[in-house]
């Protein structure tokens, strides 16, 4: 394996895999995210009304985020700010009925008889994104994947997060979905090859998509076994860990021949062409001595973690945490009436003691420790010096840009120092910084062309004056001619 | 629309700075134990006197620049700091003259500079050099082993060895006095081993990483060997070197202070290889009785210049 530093973490997936899926039953209010975990908020095409039925687009495509669908029939209640997984956001809240009507015209997809172009359109229309957690669209990846030529499409099933578990889950009970997305996908990026990355710690998700290829009997799917390494899931690790190619730090895998998929997101796509239902559920690990019975569950978009924990028993009695995502890269949540989006892969319910508390933090004493763990050959170190200083000169030698925040420096840091957090800081006040540039170029740019205008109407101006004095003198002298 | 306000979930892996310290004051254990032995009892106080020191200074210092004593006076880093100037000094040493130098170690070479972590010289080597220039008389007279500290002092076996080669004694002649062991300096040849012990636990624990002792040693090693085959009459053989002095000290507890080493392990290697060189010519060429303490500075000044020609290719960018 190629790929520098990582750890190798104790993990907690076993409780939660003990139970099969569980699906959790559709919630009366579903509440969903104009931002579905991509950073950027979906056009919303209803009002306040507005009857739904289940798999109507309720918010457009735009940008980073993908279309988004009600996950339930029934009326639209409003559309305003509420708490989300990301704190907080603009939100479509629907009202069941209950009845979970259908879209008419749902039906399975030919998509072996489908041009690309109208296969991603179809896969755009479906609100598939990234379920990995970036919820980034997945036909905007496959269109890119396309116009670059990328020869590989890597499944992404390292699950290394030491919590998360719903594409463990995913991967033993429905691996002819994760296959049969792998082959879409492929018809729709036009690689010529799939290659499904398994970390070696999940035995049963590698025996059964073994079993599941052997039927599908598709020369183009492999299956890679890698350790388990945390951060190996994250996409520029994992795509050096199989291809031994390294992705731009300023770039995107498809420049080195490769489109990365998350396997959930495969299963997404493969429910999509059989059954034509949008993306409107997700598995999510519910997990953490927070809950009685920890487990994987298959939940509606915008159904509230309450009631993912309700289905898993419900919270403990000890007090605990609640943590979106894993326990290196998540972030606490304030409360549990949040609901799933799309990028939600974990509810961590941490009770005291779970995860050791963080200690205070004490000066850096240089021991590159960090360094040692880095994926991305950094000089944390080095960097938060760089950071601290808020000099972009050395933020940049020493590649601020190339940092992927998985967590690992944090992790080892000998003095505590939250590096992964200073890091976001940094780069968020560069983006401010940049932004804030840009819109003082603009507004000079602006305003010289104001003043330009201005300098060219006073010259009409003038030049009109002048001409209308000389027509003036011209007729004066005719009058006082001979 | 992602928030920055919630905290990031609490993970820690193992060690600490306090660990850290903790480990490598074990690890010192059998080179105290070595000194004591050798050169009595007198030793051990010297410890305890530079421990004492140690503390007053870094609590008043903490209480000058208006800092917390704690946790920075548990955090054990002036112990280390310390009891490594305690074992570099000769044990014969008057103790208020360790006082001064432990208080410049740790009150200008440490909190002048802003304390734990900022310091770019190694503060218990700017407080031996500072005695060692100041008071060369006392720091370069160490007991004859064995004899108790207030017995006839002698040569060390590095100072004979320089000393008998400019009078134009044969090897055989210098290593046959009394300063000399089996292999290097008498006595002090018991205590690189102590050293080796204890430095060896430090990398077990991986506490500190081969980078910087290997190269240390190694640096030492190669100039004297290949000086030592091409002319054996003017030269002492590796294996002295490596027996003799503040070698081993030097390689796994000095060398190793990682706030004042430089950053990657390429530039440790270079670091700790300029270390063994500087010590080696020192030894070969200078007027001091060793050559880890100026050699471990000199580095230290060339630390900016070895992090920044060191650094590491980042993933998915070209070598800039």
């Amino acid at each position: 394996m190629n790929v520098h530093g990582g750890l190798r973490l104790e993990n907690h997936k076993s409780r939660p895999l003990e139970r099969p899926l569980l699906v959790v039953p559709p919630p009366r209010v579903a509440i969903l995210a104009l931002d579905q975990g991509s950073g950027e908020a979906a056009e919303p095409v209803v009002v306040p009304g507005d009857h739904v039925r289940l798999g109507t687009p309720v918010a457009a495509a735009r940008g980073a985020a993908a279309a988004v669908h009600a996950p339930v029939s029934g009326v639209v209640r409003e559309i305003g700010l509420a708490a989300t997984v990301g704190g907080a956001g603009q939100c479509i809240v629907i009202e069941s009925d209950g009845r979970d009507d259908r879209e008419q015209g749902a039906a399975a997809v030919d998509w072996r008889a489908l041009q690309p172009a109208a296969l991603l359109a179809g896969i755009e229309a479906s609100g598939a994104a990234g379920l990995g957690g970036a919820a980034f669209p997945t036909a905007a990846k496959l269109a890119l994947a396309r116009s670059a030529g990328a020869e590989l499409l890597l499944l992404n099933g390292a699950e290394c997060e030491p919590w998360i578990c719903c594409d463990d889950a995913l991967m033993r009970e429905r691996a002819a979905d994760v296959l049969l997305g792998a082959q879409v996908m492929l018809a729709a990026s036009g690689a010529a090859r799939c290659v499904i990355a398994v970390e070696n710690d999940k035995p049963e998700a590698i025996a059964a998509l073994r079993s599941a290829l052997a039927m599908v009997g598709d020369a183009r799917l492999a299956l890679v076994e890698l350790p388990a390494v945390f951060p190996l899931g994250a996409e520029g690790p994992l795509v050096t860990a199989v291809t031994g190619r390294e992705v731009p730090s300023d770039g995107l895998p498809p420049q080195v021949g490769v489109v990365c998929q998350n396997v959930g997101t495969a299963a997404a796509v493969a429910r999509f062409v059989r059954d034509g239902l949008p993306l409107i559920s997700r598995i999510v690990t519910v997990t953490g001595s927070g809950v009685c019975w920890p487990g994987n569950v298959e939940a509606r978009i915008g159904t509230p973690v309450a009631a993912l924990i309700e289905a898993c028993g419900g919270r403990a009695a000890a007090p605990s945490t609640l943590i979106a995502g894993g326990s290196l890269t998540g972030r606490v949540l304030a409360s549990d009436r949040v609901a799933v989006t799309k990028g939600l892969n974990c509810i961590l319910a941490a009770a005291a003691g779970e995860l050791p508390a963080r200690a205070a933090e004490m000066p850096c004493i240089r021991c590159g420790d960090c360094a040692r763990v880095c994926p991305a050959r950094l000089l944390p170190q080095q960097l938060h010096v760089a950071a601290r200083a808020d000099d972009a000169a050395g933020l940049a030698r020493f590649g601020l840009s190339a940092c992927i925040e998985c967590g690992c420096c944090d992790y080892v840091c000998p003095s505590a120092i939250p590096l992964t957090a200073r890091f976001r800081d940094a780069r968020e006040r560069q983006q401010a910084r940049a932004a804030e540039h840009r819109r003082a170029l603009e507004a000079r740019a602006r305003y010289e062309r104001h003043q330009s205008r201005l300098a060219k109407q006073a010259a009409a101006e003038r030049r009109a004056f002048d001409e209308a004095r000389q027509r003036a003198r011209a007729a004066g002298r005719s009058e006082t001619g001979p | 629309m992602t928030s920055p306000s919630a905290p990031p979930p609490p993970v820690v892996g193992g060690f600490t700075v306090p660990r850290v310290m903790f480990a490598v004051l074990l690890a010192l254990v059998p080179v105290v134990m070595a000194q004591a032995i050798v050169f009595g009892w007198r030793a051990l106080l010297l410890i305890a006197v530079a421990a004492g020191a140690a503390l007053t200074c870094e609590a008043a210092a903490l209480r000058l620049r208006g800092r917390a004593p704690q946790p920075a006076l548990r955090d054990g880093s002036v112990l280390v700091t310390a009891v490594l100037l305690a074992v570099a000094v000769p044990p014969s040493l008057p103790w208020w003259l360790l006082v001064f130098g432990v208080a410049v170690a740790v009150l200008i070479a440490k909190h002048a500079y802003g304390g734990l972590g900022q310091n770019p010289f190694n503060p218990a080597m700017v407080g031996y050099a500072v005695l060692l220039v100041s008071f060369p008389l006392e720091m370069t007279r160490w007991a004859s082993p064995g004899a108790g500290w207030d017995a006839i002092t002698g040569a060390t076996a590095l100072d004979s060895l320089r000393a008998g080669l400019r009078q134009s004694y044969t090897m055989q002649e210098i290593f046959a006095g009394t300063a000399f062991g089996w292999i290097g300096a008498a006595g002090g040849e018991w205590i690189n081993l102590a050293a080796l012990v204890g430095g060896s636990y430090l990398l077990v624990r991986r506490v500190i990483r081969w980078h910087i002792p290997a190269a240390v040693l190694a640096g030492l090693a190669l100039p004297a060997a290949v000086a030592h085959l091409l002319d054996p009459g003017a030269h002492a053989g590796a294996a002295f070197h490596l027996a003799s002095g503040a070698t081993m000290l030097g390689a796994f507890f000095i060398a190793t202070d990682p706030v004042s080493a430089a950053a990657s392990d390429r530039g440790r290697v270079v670091y700790g290889a300029g270390i063994g060189l500087l010590t080696w010519i020192i030894r070969t060429w200078g007027g001091f009785p060793d050559g880890v303490a100026f050699a471990v500075l000199i580095m230290n000044l060339a630390v900016p210049l070895i992090d920044r020609s060191t650094v590491p290719r980042i993933y998915g960018q070209r070598r800039s």
